[in-house]
Parts: structure tokens; C-alpha cells; sequence
């Protein structure tokens, strides 16, 4: 027989990897279906009430009517603020971890840190909000002590993006600027983060669609069911008010308003669902661009 | 040299380093922060009145009645166990056969939409899938199962499956990929298939990370709160099958917090509950941790 | 002739691996001296310890003295003015991913420097001094990483002489550019003599032949030999390895 001749062993051999390539594909796609079928789904129950005045009214009628501008404004200030703080320090903590930390046993320590950061469940952070922040700090439930709680529980997301795009720095060019007399911060802050900015931006973007998803880390610490505010008006809250927030909203009258037209939480996840997704699909687009024209 | 750093610009680069170093540490802090400030709410009780045994093996959790309260959360944990056995066996075997697709078998184009949509899933919030747990699956699953009520360890284990299949997928197709291109090409070389390729050479050099992301697909859905908390029913009992409802220790605290006085034992029963999540996601975190650094050592020998 | 640069006994250990097993010479002011000797001898790491760059390779332990005109660089406090005083050229050209005009004024830019004409007037003498003024003198504001490599290498030249350096190291400058601009940029290193002292390694035994004033043969961390380098490249080199280096036998 020729040696190259396919006998029947190969055959089936193939027709085996083929099976198992399909069946792979499969799984793969029932991961993903779901994932379109339940958007177009809600889209279509939330289709009667999606309008431009759902998302600039206020409630009506005990919630059973009207919009989400309340909540909606709410969410953007407490992801916000909840950047503002976690931004610098998320970026000087990923600066330490890649340009100033040795391998050693804080090191190591350090990074076990930021992975059990990441790792708490969600109904921690936010008891450790209540317990460190509205209570022990004496801020009350606010704004401010769930901004804050959002921040701790995001920091990790900002911390690894950042320090991704750092590590991607070639080496040379810091060697360059030691040899020529920089010192290690004026390295940093001329070749090294001009050249990472896009990762760091990337984790902000990040961080912004976690904190506008996350319920529980605000329920306790500042987030409320219903809370009155002009419509329209961009600053209506202050850092040390209540206020309200989209997933707390869709909690809330999906389980604890009965009577709502099933219209408005659908519209109102669709909101949240959207919002999010579409910094996802920002950052994404953000990062092909940017992949695009390297420096270098 | 005819010219000098300014003193000024000396100043700041001093602060800003040391700005760093306390950033840089800021992790540690707040993990112990968290671990402090729960256990300071909780530690009344934990110290004076706490009875660990009952704590644990008793299934009677009536923190609210008037006679006699009682905190066993034995109950509580069978349904956290339940509902995450359910998803990781949902998750697992798809995340496997997911990263192996996207990892070994499809073209680069593909792979690159395959890992943005996964990317999407992974962004859904977790209230998100609540709300689709309670008002889709709810619905389907007493229609299918011919179930008095859809709220239960089916419904949630498959919502913690959908929500832990990003992560599963995302670190397994890391350890796939850091697996060398020689292995494979040595493999083929010797006339194997593809698939004997994979299951021979693969998934055995890159055990480790696949069992770190199922380790962290376990840490993700016991820590999950919200998602359960909607699509579980809330019913403490040690579930008989999956269409039992249960109750969460995340949605414990979730669902009672808000309706208890601040310092009271019910209160501060909740946070040692959280001090108990706390603890249980620290160890399969540090666990995980260790199983990727032996990846590490290995690959640094070879 | 008075020595720039003394070193005596230098020892350097990677964590177990010895680099550098006592060294002990002197480098005169305003000669060029070559170095030469196979991959992993130690070179590059004399460099790395001529401008301290090796305190940022962790786990380096370092042993003897290096002195520049008799003052001992380990306990100069300010390191960053030691690195001022030598310019380094490293093996792969390096255009930092900024400007080219950036680039050249980088070096004056992190000691102080931030008056524009003079800054004009250092980019304009450096990259000349480096041969390249005149094919990117029309785009000084493009970015230097998007030079070809011979280019960029002149580039890495001129910012090491940015900060008027008193000695200027080259390590194996020729490996990944062509021979006409390695030939420019020998005439260049001729010419900088007369005002500067230069260190240079190199992988090609004829090119310390045709630059060097003298040259030292470096093998497994150990200095063979240092001569003239008229008599290192003749008969007359003392030490059989270094004849058989030289000779082409190994290496």
C-alpha cells in the first residue's frame, strides 16, 4: 500500500475531530445566544415606554409611571465620584506595582491584595461601606459613602488595566532615559505613561460601566428607593444626599412596587443594559483604534 | 554642567514617589479594612453570644421571631452550595469547550468577535441578570417544568452559570494560549490529530490556569448577590432537587440588612455572615493565586 | 596622559553568576579604547557599571572601586549627575517614542534645561555632531521611533551627547545597522576625540582595530590582556587567547 494513501483509520480519525470541532463551536455559540436573544427580548417588552422622556421625567403615580431621571442622574454621580477617587490612586498603585516594586514579599503581597480586592463578593464591600463609611467616618448614607464604596470595589479593575498597558512599555526606553540622566519619576511621567495612557483610559472606561451595574455596594450606604429631584437639572444633588441610582431602581420596582407596568423595569434594564454596553463597546473600539497606530 | 534642576521640580517628584508607595500599598489596606470594619460591626456578638456549632449545623434561621431568636445558617449554606454546584456544572464543561474553540480552532477574525461578545456578557450587570432570572427564566421554567414556582436553584444556578461562563472562559483561554507553539508543533509533528493534540498535550500543560479560572468562577458565584437574590425565591431550606427555592448567604444580607436596627444581634449576625463570605472567597482567592504562580515556576525552568 | 577612569578589583555577581571576576585597569582621558571578547563576557555589564544604570537590575552585587578624575562614582550622591557626565549608546538603537527634536532635548530637558534656543542650538550642534542633522533637519517634529534603524541609531548618539558628556560608552553600536552607516558614524567617534574620552565595545575585532588607541581583551569576566592596539592586533600580544581571538580561531 502506498504510505501516503488515506486508509479508513484516518478517515474516521477525521471525521472524529470534525465532530469534536462542531461540538465545540456549539457550546461556544449556546454561550452567546442567550446573550442576544434575551437583549432582543427585552427591547421588545420595553419597546411601549422607551422614549426620550422616559429617561428625562421623574416617576409618577408610585412608580407605575413616568421615568427613570432621578435615577439616571443619581448613577452618573456616583460613578463619577466614584472615578475621580479611584482613578489616581488605581493608576499610582498599578505605577508602583510595575516601575518602583522590587520582587519581594510586599510585593507579592501587594498583588494578592489586588486579587482578593477584586475577589470580595459585592455584599461585603458593602457592608465594609456601612461599617467604615457611613458609620465610622460619620458620612451618613450619601453620595458620597457609596461613591466611595464603589471605588474600593473597583480600584482592582483600574489597577490591572493600567498596569497591563505599562508592562507593555518596552524596557529600552526606560534604559534609555537612565542612561541619558533621568530619574526614575521623570522616566515615568515623559516616555512611560504617554505610551500607556490608552490602557489607563481603557480601565476608566471599564470602571464606569461596573459602578453604573453594581446594586449591591449601594444599597446600604446611600442609594434610596424614591427621592424627588428637578428634572432636567444636571445638579440637583448634593455629595451629602441620598439619591437614586438605575440598579436600584430596577430592584426596586421589579420586587418591591407592586402593580408597575411590566414595560417600565423592562425599559429600565434596557437603559442600564445599554448604558453599559455601550461603554463596553466604547473602550473595545477605543483599544482597536488605538491598537492601530503604535508609537512604535 | 551650566544648568540645574529647578528645586521645585525636586519637591514634587519626592511627594509624587512617595504618593505611589502609599498608593501602591493601598490594596493591602483595604483589604484589611474591609476585614476590620466588618468584623468591628459584627464582633459584639461574635465574642459574647455567638455559638459557633449551632451557627453552623443548625438549619434554624428565625432572626426575627419574638421569643426565640435563632441563627443557623447550615440552611442558608446548602442554598449558596446548591445554587453555585449547579452553575459550575453548567459552566465549566461550556467555558472548556468555549476557550478551546476560540483558543485552537477558529480563525483569527472569529475570535476576535467571539472574545468581544464574551467581553459583553461578562459586562452585564449583575441586578441585569436578577431582573432576567425573575421575569424570563421565571416564566419559561414553570412552563417547561411544570413547577409551582420558577424562583429557585434551577433558575439561579443558571444565571450564576451564564454570569461565571466570561471569567471561566477569558482565564482559559490565557492558559491555553501561554502553552508554546512548540508543544503543538511537536505534537503534529508526530501525526496526531488535532483533538489528540489538545487532549493529550494541551489541557495537561495548562492545567493549572484552567483550574484557577474554575476556582475563580466558583469565588465569583458564591459572592454573587444581586442576580440570586431575584432569581432564587427566598425560602430557607436545604434544597431536595433544583427546583427547590432556597435562600443565598449573599442575599441574606442583601434581603434583611435594611430591615434590621443598626447594633442589634440580627444585625450584627448579618455581618459575621459577611465576615464568613469574606473568609470563604479570601481562601479559593489565595488558592487560585498559588495554583497560577505554579504555573509561573513551571514555565520558568522550562 | 592622566587616567579618566580608574577601576580596580570590580567585581559584579548576578545572584550566583559572577560577571565580572576583578577587574583592574585605567582609561586614559581622551583615548578610545576598545573592548573586545565573545558574547557573555562581561562588557556590557562594565558599561552598566561605569554609569550605575546596573543598580536597576535587581539582585546585582558589586564589589571594588570605579573612580572618574579620581572621585569614586559609588559614593557620588547624586547619581543622575554621574549619568550626565557619560553618554551610553546601547547595541539596539532606541528612538524613544517622542519627537525626533524631543529626543535630542530630552537629556537637557530632565536636568533643567527648558530655554527654547538653547535647546535649539544643543539639537542643531548634537545631531550633527552625529551625522543626521541634514536628512531630518525639514522633520525635527516626527516621531524618532518611525526612523530606520541605522537613523535611529544616530539618533541614540546624539542624545547621548546631549548633555555634553565627558566619555561616552558605545556597546556594540554596529549590530543592527548597515556598514555604510557604520562607517559614518566611525568617522563621527574620530572626530570626538579630541574632546571626549570613549569606551568602546565591540563585536567586530577589526572595528577596535581601525578606532581604537588601545584595547583590552575581555573572556568569562576577566581582563586577558590591554595594549596598545598596534601590538595587540600583531605577534606581539602576549597571551596566546588573545592571539587566537584576534586571530579568528574562537569566538
Amino acid at each position: 500500500m502506498h504510505p501516503f494513501q488515506e486508509t479508513i483509520h484516518s478517515k474516521s480519525r477525521q471525521r472524529k475531530e470534525t465532530y469534536i470541532k462542531g461540538l465545540f463551536c456549539c457550546m461556544t455559540i449556546a454561550i452567546i445566544i442567550p446573550l442576544i436573544l434575551i437583549i432582543g427580548y427585552m427591547l421588545h417588552e420595553a419597546s411601549p415606554v422607551l422614549s426620550a422622556d422616559f429617561l428625562l421625567k421623574a416617576p409618577e403615580r408610585g412608580m407605575k409611571a413616568g421615568g427613570i431621571w432621578p435615577a439616571l442622574l443619581g448613577t452618573i454621580y456616583l460613578v463619577m465620584m466614584s472615578l475621580i477617587v479611584a482613578a489616581p490612586i488605581g493608576v499610582m498603585a498599578a505605577i508602583y506595582l510595575n516601575e518602583y516594586a522590587g520582587d519581594n514579599w510586599l510585593t507579592r503581597t501587594v498583588n494578592l491584595a489586588v486579587i482578593n480586592l477584586a475577589g470580595v463578593p459585592s455584599i461585603v464591600h458593602a457592608l465594609f461601606g456601612l461599617g467604615a463609611f457611613v458609620l465610622f467616618a460619620g458620612m451618613g448614607k450619601s453620595i458620597l459613602a457609596a461613591s466611595l464604596t464603589l471605588a474600593v470595589m473597583t480600584l482592582p479593575v483600574i489597577i490591572t488595566s493600567t498596569k497591563e498597558s505599562l508592562a507593555a512599555v518596552p524596557m529600552a526606553f526606560r534604559e534609555a532615559c537612565w542612561n541619558v540622566g533621568a530619574t526614575k519619576w521623570q522616566t515615568i511621567r515623559r516616555v512611560v505613561i504617554p505610551n500607556s495612557i490608552s490602557g489607563m483610559l481603557t480601565g476608566f472606561i471599564l470602571e464606569v460601566s461596573r459602578a453604573a451595574g453594581e446594586t449591591a455596594p449601594i444599597m446600604f450606604t446611600g442609594a434610596v428607593f424614591y427621592k424627588a429631584v428637578e428634572e432636567g437639572n444636571l445638579f440637583a444633588y448634593n455629595l451629602t444626599d441620598q439619591c437614586m441610582a438605575l440598579s436600584m431602581h430596577l430592584f426596586t420596582i421589579s420586587t418591591q412596587v407592586p402593580g408597575v407596568p411590566e414595560a417600565i423595569p423592562f425599559a429600565t434594564a434596557i437603559v442600564l443594559l445599554g448604558t453599559v454596553l455601550v461603554i463596553n463597546a466604547f473602550s473595545i473600539a477605543f483599544r482597536i483604534y488605538l491598537r492601530s497606530r503604535k508609537r512604535w | 554642567m551650566q544648568y540645574q534642576r529647578g528645586r521645585w521640580s525636586r519637591v514634587i517628584e519626592f511627594l509624587i514617589e512617595w504618593l505611589i508607595r502609599i498608593s501602591g500599598i493601598s490594596a493591602i489596606l483595604f483589604v484589611f479594612g474591609i476585614f476590620f470594619f466588618v468584623f468591628k460591626e459584627g464582633a459584639g456578638f461574635l465574642v459574647t453570644k455567638w455559638k459557633p456549632i449551632e451557627f453552623f449545623t443548625s438549619v434554624e434561621w428565625y432572626p426575627t421571631s419574638l421569643s426565640n431568636k435563632r441563627y443557623g445558617i447550615l440552611a442558608i449554606i446548602a442554598g449558596s452550595a446548591s445554587v453555585t454546584l449547579l452553575a459550575m456544572m453548567i459552566a465549566i464543561p461550556f467555558s472548556l469547550g468555549a476557550a478551546v474553540f476560540i483558543s485552537e480552532f477558529c480563525a483569527p477574525k472569529l475570535k476576535e468577535v467571539l472574545k468581544v461578545l464574551i467581553e459583553f456578557l461578562a459586562a452585564i450587570p449583575s441586578v441585569v441578570w436578577g431582573f432576567i432570572g425573575l421575569m424570563i427564566m421565571n416564566p419559561l421554567i414553570i412552563k417547561i417544568f411544570n413547577a409551582p414556582i420558577g424562583l429557585n436553584v434551577l433558575n439561579g444556578g443558571i444565571i450564576l452559570a451564564l454570569m461565571s461562563i466570561p471569567i471561566i472562559v477569558s482565564i482559559s483561554e490565557d492558559a491555553l494560549k501561554a502553552v508554546p507553539d512548540s508543544y503543538r508543533e511537536a505534537a503534529i509533528a508526530l501525526g496526531v490529530t488535532k483533538w489528540q493534540m489538545i487532549y493529550r498535550v494541551l489541557i495537561p500543560a495548562a492545567k493549572n490556569g484552567l483550574l484557577a479560572g474554575g476556582l475563580l468562577g466558583v469565588g465569583r458565584s458564591i459572592g454573587e448577590t444581586m442576580a440570586v437574590l431575584l432569581a432564587t425565591g427566598h425560602a430557607v431550606q436545604i434544597p431536595n432537587g433544583p427546583l427547590d427555592s432556597v435562600r443565598t448567604l449573599t442575599a441574606t444580607i442583601a434581603a434583611e440588612l435594611g430591615e434590621t436596627e443598626q447594633g442589634a444581634d440580627h444585625w450584627q449576625v448579618l455581618f459575621i455572615i459577611g465576615i464568613f463570605l469574606f473568609s470563604i472567597t479570601f481562601v479559593i482567592n489565595l488558592i487560585a493565586y498559588l495554583v497560577v504562580k505554579g504555573i509561573r515556576i513551571q514555565a520558568g525552568d522550562s | 596622559m592622566e587616567p579618566k577612569i580608574e577601576i580596580s578589583s570590580l567585581r559584579v555577581k548576578y545572584g550566583s553568576k559572577e560577571a565580572l571576576k576583578g577587574l583592574s585597569f585605567q582609561i586614559m582621558k581622551n583615548e578610545i579604547l576598545g573592548i573586545i571578547g565573545p558574547a557573555q563576557s562581561g562588557k556590557t555589564t562594565l558599561l552598566k557599571v561605569v554609569n550605575r544604570t546596573i543598580e536597576h537590575v535587581p539582585g546585582v552585587e558589586l564589589n571594588g572601586m570605579v573612580s572618574i578624575d579620581g572621585v569614586d562614582i559609588f559614593k557620588m550622591r547624586d547619581v543622575h549627575a554621574l549619568r550626565r557626565r557619560v553618554g551610553m549608546v546601547a547595541p539596539l538603537p532606541v528612538g524613544l517614542p517622542l519627537s525626533i527634536y524631543e529626543n535630542v532635548a530630552f537629556a537637557p530637558r530632565t536636568g533643567g534645561m527648558n530655554n527654547k534656543a538653547k535647546l535649539d542650538v544643543i539639537v542643531e550642534r548634537c545631531l550633527t555632531q552625529a551625522a543626521l542633522w541634514d536628512e531630518v533637519k525639514d522633520r525635527l517634529h516626527t516621531l524618532g521611533t518611525k526612523l530606520s534603524g541605522g537613523q535611529q541609531q544616530r539618533l541614540t548618539i546624539a542624545r547621548a551627547l546631549s548633555h555634553n558628556p565627558e566619555i561616552l560608552c558605545l556597546d556594540e553600536f554596529s549590530i543592527a545597522i548597515d556598514p555604510v552607516t557604520t562607517m559614518r558614524i566611525e568617522e563621527v567617534l574620530k572626530e570626538l576625540r579630541s574632546s571626549m574620552t570613549i569606551i568602546l565595545v565591540t563585536n567586530l575585532v577589526q572595528q577596535a582595530r581601525r578606532l581604537a588607541d588601545r584595547t583590552a581583551f575581555i573572556l568569562n569576566g576577566e581582563l586577558v590582556e590591554l595594549a596598545e592596539t598596534n601590538l595587540l592586533f600583531s605577534d606581539q600580544a602576549v597571551d596566546q587567547r588573545t592571539k587566537d581571538y584576534v586571530g579568528g580561531i574562537f569566538g
